[in-house]
């Protein structure tokens, strides 16, 4: 239960700090790792189907497609104007 | 005031979410339909996985669209990345050891992926698994050795005709009992490799059309 506990506030720490930075190439990651934690804790809440297809497609093949499309595109993301 | 607005209406969805969510019961077997699965799931399509059976059988016309919407994506990436292709000459190749490795690792997890998609209706895992395992293998390969094991019109192929085999399938049942993926090969003894009727040759088609789609994002991606 500790352990859950631990892996769930990791997760809401790499949620709020892929929404937070500006270098979109760490976000990417951020939220690679987001996806690594749900398909432990899918694995946890015996739902080890959900947990193969989350680790494989969302922590693996979706930052890899996020990687090249920061690559092809820009890496800082430009600030926003207030009105 | 654009932000105060926005914060307004985000407090007024979470309070509405709140409410709608403390009346739903939760972990409560409430639904029929659960049920009938459960209960009749294993008897009715020979497979030892209730969810692939869900999956392929019971909900086998949203697996059909699931597998639509991910050709939509992959066509439409490759209308965007289209005539933007730039010269991939200019880069420094790979160590000894960085392309032995991903040589040598390329066949296990492309064992690895088979395994999983040829025994999605025994143990956990399925098409979609086995098909992203193995679009990761290409990643490897290419992001290793700089290398394509398949090229991409033998992707193309592959996909296409993975597709038109789990519509053939399909069809036959249609032909054959009245309606779209009916389960007509008989069921065969409960957990071995030839049971669940058509179950292994959808979930075979389905993992064949789900590597070449994702892999052929990789190549387009890669260019």
């Amino acid at each position: 239960m500790i352990f859950i506990t631990f892996l769930v506030i990791i997760m809401l720490i790499g949620a709020i700090v892929a929404c937070i930075f500006k270098d979109l190439l760490s976000a990417a990651i951020a939220a690679g790792i987001v996806s690594l934690i749900a398909s432990i804790l899918f694995y946890f809440l015996q739902a080890p189907d959900v947990a193969m297809a989350e680790a494989s497609i969302g922590a693996a093949l979706t930052t890899a497609i996020f990687v090249f499309a920061i690559k092809k595109t820009e890496r800082y993301e430009e600030n926003e104007k207030d009105n | 005031m654009r932000r105060i607005i926005s914060f307004i209406l985000l407090i007024i969805i979470f309070v509405g979410i709140y409410l709608a969510l403390t009346h739903i019961p939760y972990a409560k077997d409430k639904m029929k339909v659960s049920k009938h699965y459960i209960n009749n799931g294993i008897k009715e399509n020979g497979a030892a996985n209730i969810v692939t059976a869900v999956v392929l059988n019971y909900r086998g016309f949203d697996t059909l669209g699931e597998v639509t919407v991910l050709f939509i994506g992959a066509v439409g990436l490759g209308m965007i990345l289209f005539g933007s292709r730039t010269n991939s000459k200019d880069r420094t190749p790979a160590s000894l050891i960085l392309t032995t490795g991903c040589r040598l690792l390329f066949p296990f997890i492309l064992l690895l992926g088979i395994y999983i998609f040829i025994h999605g209706h025994l143990t956990p895992g399925g098409g979609f698994q086995g098909g992203a395992i193995i679009a990761s293998g290409f990643l490897l390969n290419y992001l290793g050795c700089l290398k394509r094991p398949v090229k991409e019109n033998g992707i193309n192929a592959i996909e296409s005709l993975a597709g038109t085999i789990f519509v053939m399938i399909g069809l036959i049942g249609l032909l054959y009992g009245g309606y779209f993926l009916l389960n007509f090969l008989p069921k065969g003894v409960l957990n071995t490799l030839v049971s669940g009727g058509i179950l292994p040759l959808l979930y075979i088609a389905i993992g064949f059309k789900v590597g070449a789609e994702l892999a052929g994002i990789i190549y387009k991606l890669m260019e």
